[in-house]
């Protein structure tokens, strides 16, 4: 007994930096494995409230990028309004629109944290669940998609970047109707990778890579990147293609986060034909 | 140790927390290079402390820029190692002579002084991006971040540990 409290006590420093160590490789197996943890997240009060500080000081030098860009798209979609009331064959301004019965609604949030140098990189937004943010809502930018909310707190949600290895998106060929999974390998942030694309399919570089039907999370046909690169993969029987992200990833501020109203009940319906798993 | 030192510890702890992830991690240089200065900390904190206590500040700190960068925990990981073998490295880089009492790092040639900070960042570098990438195969990857990246940061914690000498200590 005498001799395990003398072990004890000589070798104190390498057990607690072992204690210690083991903890901080339970948590990375942990955060390798299933989602991180609830509070330990940039999404908390503390961190989202001093990275909502420091966002607050340097909004300001881009105050004029960022009105352009919400400039330019808004002349995107007068532009697709106008051109759809001519079209149409009831005008936009008779038409009752039941606000309750939308199957999407949106809402605006600022990034205040955005990262792309790492493996698996997270985004924290300045809205949570108080103003309706709920785990599994698709974030897009006006030019593509930008993730999925992982995590919330009362003002601030993490979401999981498409620049995670860890995402994994429905995605399809434009003007087609053949999907695959979209992933992230971690090498280029300017670029994903599309799979299990068939091989019949023709493809071509500069194709259009959209959402697609699958995903309950973002509705079809949001925008994702252009095909940069193509080449068979190892079975020879599907494609394994690179997509040129049409949104600079380094360079975000503004962003719409989806919120799917039939989410519940797509998902109630998927899981009666799926006990088995 | 007086109640100052104590009070420029806990000044310390937080700037460089703050500096680390309010302008270090938003760096991206080539897409990657996010220069870690936060070691700063374990290559200032004083000598002649108890070794325990160091090593648990040092979890904290490591899991402070964890929990800010989403990265749980391998800054903890990284930091808690280069807390626990800073003495072997002190030993390796500055002789036995860092036990003596009189022992000062002001004191020695900066070229130990730069070694010993390039070995507690490539140290803290590979633990960390092991732990990141979590795979064998990606073995190069791992080697090539570890190298660029623990050149960026031995850069600028010269730059900084210039500015803010301690000269009294």
């Amino acid at each position: 007994m005498q001799q395990i409290i003398n072990f004890i006590f000589r070798n104190k420093n390498l057990l607690l930096y072992l204690l210690l160590l083991s903890i901080a490789l339970g948590f990375t197996v942990q955060s390798h494995s299933y989602h991180q943890s609830k509070f330990f997240n940039s999404a908390n009060w503390i961190t989202g409230g001093i990275y909502k500080t420091s966002n607050n000081i340097s909004d300001y030098f881009n105050l004029e990028i960022e009105n352009e860009k919400l400039v330019q798209e808004n002349i995107r979609l007068k532009q697709l309004l106008f051109n759809q009331e001519y079209n149409a064959e009831v005008p936009i301004d008779t038409l009752m629109l039941d606000t309750t019965q939308l199957d999407y609604t949106i809402v605006s949030a600022k990034i205040i944290k955005n990262n792309y140098s790492l493996l698996d990189n997270y985004i924290t937004l300045n809205k949570g669940a108080k103003q309706g943010i709920q785990q599994d809502m698709g974030v897009i930018t006006p030019n593509g998609i930008l993730g999925i909310v992982e995590n919330t707190s009362a003002k601030f949600s993490r979401v999981q970047s498409i620049l995670n290895r860890r995402s994994n998106l429905n995605a399809k060929l434009k003007n087609t109707e053949n999907f695959g999974s979209l992933i992230w390998n971690g090498k280029d942030y300017n670029t994903v990778q599309l799979i299990d694309i068939p091989r019949r399919v023709p493809i071509k570089i500069g194709d259009t890579i959209l959402t697609g039907a699958a995903s309950s999370i973002f509705p079809e046909n949001i925008l994702i990147g252009t095909i940069k690169k193509f080449d068979l993969d190892v079975s020879k029987s599907s494609y394994s293609i690179d997509v040129q992200l049409f949104n600079d990833m380094t360079n975000i501020k503004n962003v719409y986060i989806i919120n799917n109203k039939n989410r519940a009940e797509l998902k109630q319906l998927e899981a009666q034909n799926n006990v088995q798993y | 140790m007086s109640s100052t030192n104590y009070v420029i510890l806990f000044l310390r702890f937080i700037v460089l927390v703050l500096a680390q992830v309010l302008l270090c991690n938003k760096i991206g240089f080539l897409g990657f290079i996010n220069p870690v200065i936060y070691i700063l900390f374990i290559y200032w904190y004083p000598i002649k402390q108890n070794r325990a206590v160091f090593i648990l500040i040092s979890f904290l700190l490591g899991f402070t820029i964890d929990v800010f960068s989403d990265t749980l925990a391998f800054h903890t990981a990284a930091t808690v190692t280069i807390a626990y073998l800073r003495p072997t490295i002190m030993r390796f880089c500055f002789g036995v002579n860092f036990e003596f009492q009189s022992f000062k790092i002001a004191s020695v040639p900066w070229i130990q002084k730069i070694t010993f900070l390039a070995l507690l960042i490539s140290i803290h570098h590979l633990v960390f991006f092991s732990l990141e990438v979590f795979s064998f195969d990606n073995f190069l990857l791992i080697l090539k971040k570890t190298i660029l990246v623990s050149l960026a940061s031995l850069l600028l914690c010269i730059l900084f540990s210039s500015l803010f000498s301690v000269k009294k200590e």
